[in-house]
């Protein structure tokens, strides 16, 4: 491989030199080392930030060694014709139609070497918007192991700009990429070097006059592009129907024309482009004589889509991350939930009682609790994905279960999405970004958080240990085991039938497809890896955070005000405690007792201070607006046979699930009672109001209700509308709502209750 | 009339035409045009979709869309 640049001789080079470059834009297909690049250009201190009114991040930063220069790393696109949100924005940015956004200086258009002709077609679009385009020709090394060859300087001739070729990953042609950088680069020749159709081409270049004309500030050498992309794409001709409507009338009566004369327009620019393209790439390629026909990746990929092999090793993987996530999360879950506690507790020590110590230890410390305890289960799944992702093994899983996904509604690339489902929301919402299609994205999104997470477990681990036997059904199998199947089993189905009636009736007519590029395999880069696990993980807790906090605090404050009056009783009892333990303290000092006598009256005091703590506790829910909206809404949920205290319950644990077991063990009055949970259980079943009719109507209702205030905020996050969050929050709880019903009463018919 | 659809794993075609223009725009921005030569590598464990090699790349694609592909033999 020559490690030099390769500059074309273009003749009409204007004579001034080019501008002071200030921002550098990276635009490149998916999958071609554009982030590796991007790291390498800025060092890896980036800003991560949204573009305005859509869910694409914005990654920018500085050129290492010259701060004032911006980079912009654009998201992956095969083309410039906006089909996907992706698309927009690199479209918007190229043509400095984004908000607050000029149009960079200069592009650098990342191509896979080794998969020049496909890459090349956006390269010949970007050109066509008249911006100054530098082809950083990527992957040079995976093109020798192909066994090809590549003739740079004859490509950078043919194309019109400066060639550079790298390996990105190695670092290699950095130097030279940043040198014509820094120069100055030219725009690319003016005259377009491939030819349109000659019926398409008298129609755009009119439309183009016509642009013109309306709206001047098109830039001359942009017109062409913008008239044939509005006439070949519905979606860019909407842009101009206030904007040019006398523009997009013309272009309207342009299509009919040439649909009469049966003109195959909509793939004109395509066919005139790769018809550019293919003999250019055919001249600069060569295959060595004894390089061989299938790559390593082709035969890496005989093995992983197998039909057998295929699909085993694709379910052994999960079963893998499963276990990692289920298992390996744990202890430091445990970890964090404890150092949360001892936080609490050392600010307890700190503060004097009251309004405030509450409020900062019950409120807000235990609200960052909610949303740190999440974070293992976020990282470990994001490494996973990464993997997955960058190794290039994710686009296999969508081409293995699409057909069995598209059944239910869905598209392969919907299976990691669900199923990262049962782990966390979250993490399963943010990966369904790799759905390029809308329709499939939004199905997806909706559905997921019907696939019962790790926080609906709690829940269903208190009352099936309390309330179903442990008695043997099948084998190995027992009835607490079977119930907590039928659990996993009636929210994953619930989520198939939700997508198939989004498909059927809310997005009937849209047509979804699956077109997607399977890539080489290539090894992972670690280092990528974490610094992706890293930034959503910090997208998780700025966004979602905001929310869990606050609505932690409301939760709070709802569940300790108003101030429930003091029982003389419990007052009394409290104060007897008080004096015989400073009476007994005072004593045993005056006779010189020891330090384990000590510990040992202060335990026996604490002991016997638990049940009327609690009694207060209890007492306190119970009139506070939690407990009296329990009191209020009872009425609505006597028929699923929930009482006040389980509807009580039910609303403080809005904001996280897990929640409600806390709770009920305030109510119940045996929060400071016992470590675990085995005190919780015998109250609950001596309870009258519960049994195990009432117990199985709950956790159904918790396989349904959407009781998680981290996947509302993620799901407006990642669909930019609180529409769709709203719907998903309504139609989760009609069917918890319908379906604690028909348990119950039909539990009660069949004379269960 | 053959179609992508009809050609087997290993076998390859060169694209003749269209029989709808139902499909998306992007099969053709991926470049499987009137006069480009395609192999079907393989198809999907369960039957569908196929896996395509053109212009030096794989493409995925459902069957329901290969269906509208018009290829010769090759
Ligand atoms: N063989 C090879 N692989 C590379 C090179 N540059 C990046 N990669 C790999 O290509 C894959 C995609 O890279 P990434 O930077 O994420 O590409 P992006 O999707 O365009 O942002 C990763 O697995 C990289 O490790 C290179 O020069 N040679
Ligand atoms: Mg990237």
């Amino acid at each position: 491989m020559s490690g030099s640049c390769h500059e074309p001789a273009v003749a009409s080079r204007p004579p001034q030199a080019p501008a002071i470059v200030q921002r550098i834009a990276l635009a490149g297909n998916p999958n071609v080392g554009k982030t590796t690049l991007f790291n390498l250009l800025t060092g890896l201190r980036q800003k991560v930030a949204n573009y305005p009114g859509v869910t694409v991040e914005r990654k920018s930063g500085r050129l290492v060694g010259h701060e004032s220069i911006e980079v912009i790393d654009l998201p992956g696109t095969y083309s410039l014709n906006p089909r996907s949100i992706d698309e927009r924005v690199a479209y918007e940015v190229l043509v400095g139609r984004m908000q607050g956004e000029p149009a960079p200086d200069v592009v650098v258009c990342v191509v896979d070497a080794a998969n020049l002709e496909r890459n090349l077609y956006l390269v010949t679009q970007i050109m066509d918007l008249g911006l100054p385009v530098v082809v950083a020709l990527n992957m040079m090394d995976a093109l020798a192991e192909n066994g090809l060859e590549l003739d740079v300087k004859g490509l950078a001739q043919r194309l019109g700009v400066p060639v550079v070729p790298m390996v990105a990953r190695r670092g290699q042609g950095i130097d030279r990429l940043k040198e014509i950088l820094l120069r100055g680069v030219p725009p690319p020749p003016a005259k377009r070097r491939w030819t349109l159709m000659p019926a398409v081409t008298s129609v755009v270049e009119d439309l183009a006059r016509q642009l013109g004309e309306e709206v001047p500030d098109v830039p001359k050498q942009q017109r062409f592009f913008e008239a044939l992309s509005a006439l070949t794409s519905d979606t860019l001709l909407e842009v101009w129907k206030r904007q040019a409507p006398r523009f997009y009338q013309a272009v309207l009566k342009a299509r009919q024309d040439l649909e009469a004369r049966k003109v195959p327009y909509r793939q004109a620019e395509m066919i005139g482009r790769y018809g550019w393209l293919s003999p250019l790439v055919a001249e600069v390629l060569r295959r060595r004589p004894n390089a061989q026909e299938r790559t390593l990746s082709d035969r890496i990929d005989a093995v992983l889509t197998h039909r057998i092999a295929g699909p085993l090793i694709f379910f052994g993987l999960l079963l893998l991350i499963f276990q990692a996530i289920f298992s390996w999360a744990v202890p430091f879950m445990d970890a964090i939930e404890a150092a949360v506690a001892w936080t609490g507790e050392q600010v307890r020590a700190v503060l004097p009682d009251g309004f405030l110590e509450d409020l900062i230890v019950d409120g807000a410390i235990t609200g960052v609790g909610n949303v740190l305890v999440f974070l293992p289960q976020i990282l470990l799944l994001f490494f996973f994905l990464g993997i997955m992702e960058d190794t290039g093994y994710m686009a296999r899983t969508a081409f293995i279960m699409d057909r069995l996904m598209r059944r239910l509604g869905l598209s392969g690339a919907s299976v990691v999405p669900l199923l990262s489902g049962y782990a966390c929301a979250v993490p399963a919402i943010m990966a369904a970004r790799t759905l390029d299609n809308e329709r499939d994205r939004i199905i997806t999104i909706m559905v997921t958080p019907l696939m019962s997470c790790s926080a609906r477990l709690p829940v269903y681990t208190l009352f099936i240990a309390a309330f179903i036997p442990n008695i043997p059904v099948l084998g190995p199998l027992n009835a607490q085991g079977l119930a907590m199947f039928s659990l996993y089993l009636l929210g994953t189905t619930m989520a198939f039938v939700a997508a198939w009636v989004l498909k059927t009736f809310v997005f009937k007519g849209e047509s979804a497809y699956f077109v997607m590029e399977l890539p080489p395999y290539r090894a992972p880069q670690l280092k990528q890896i974490l610094y992706r696990m890293i930034d959503r993980a910090k997208a998780f807790v700025t966004r979602a955070g905001k929310i869990i906090f606050s609505l932690s605090i409301v939760i709070w404050f709802l569940a300790s005000f108003p101030r429930a009056e003091l029982d003389p009783a419990l007052v009394a009892q409290r104060q007897t405690l008080e004096t015989w333990y400073a009476h007994a303290r005072d004593s045993l000092e005056a006779a010189g007792a020891s330090a384990a006598a000590l510990a040992e009256l202060e335990a026996t005091y604490e002991a016997r201070l638990a049940p009327i703590a609690d009694a207060e506790a209890a007492r306190q829910i119970s009139q506070s607006f939690i407990g009296r909206l329990g009191h209020a809404l009872e009425p609505m949920m006597r028929p699923l046979g929930f009482d006040w205290k389980i509807t009580a319950g039910i609303i403080s644990s809005f904001p996280a699930r897990e929640v409600i077991v806390g709770t009920m063990a305030t109510i119940y009055g045996v929060a400071h009672a016992g470590e675990d949970e085995i005190i919780l259980r015998q109250v609950l079943r001596a309870d009258p109001a519960f049994s195990p009719l009432v117990a199985v109507s709950l956790m159904v209702f918790y396989v349904f209700a959407l009781q998680c205030m981290s996947t509302l905020a993620i799901a407006r996050r990642e669909l930019g509308t609180w529409k769709w969050p709203a719907v998903m929050w309504a139609y989760m709880f009609a069917l918890a709502y319908l379906f604690s019903l028909l348990v119950y009463q039909g539990g009660r018919w069949l004379g269960l209750g | 009339m053959v179609t992508l659809r009809d050609l087997r794993p290993g076998e390859r075609g060169r694209v003749t035409g269209y029989v709808s223009d139902r499909l998306p725009p992007r099969i053709f921005e991926m470049g499987l045009l009137p006069g480009t030569e395609v192999e079907v590598v393989r198809l999907a464990p369960l039957g569908d979709p196929i896996d395509l090699k053109v212009r030096g790349f794989h493409l995925s694609i459902r069957k329901h869309e290969a269906e509208l592909i018009q290829v010769e033999r090759l």
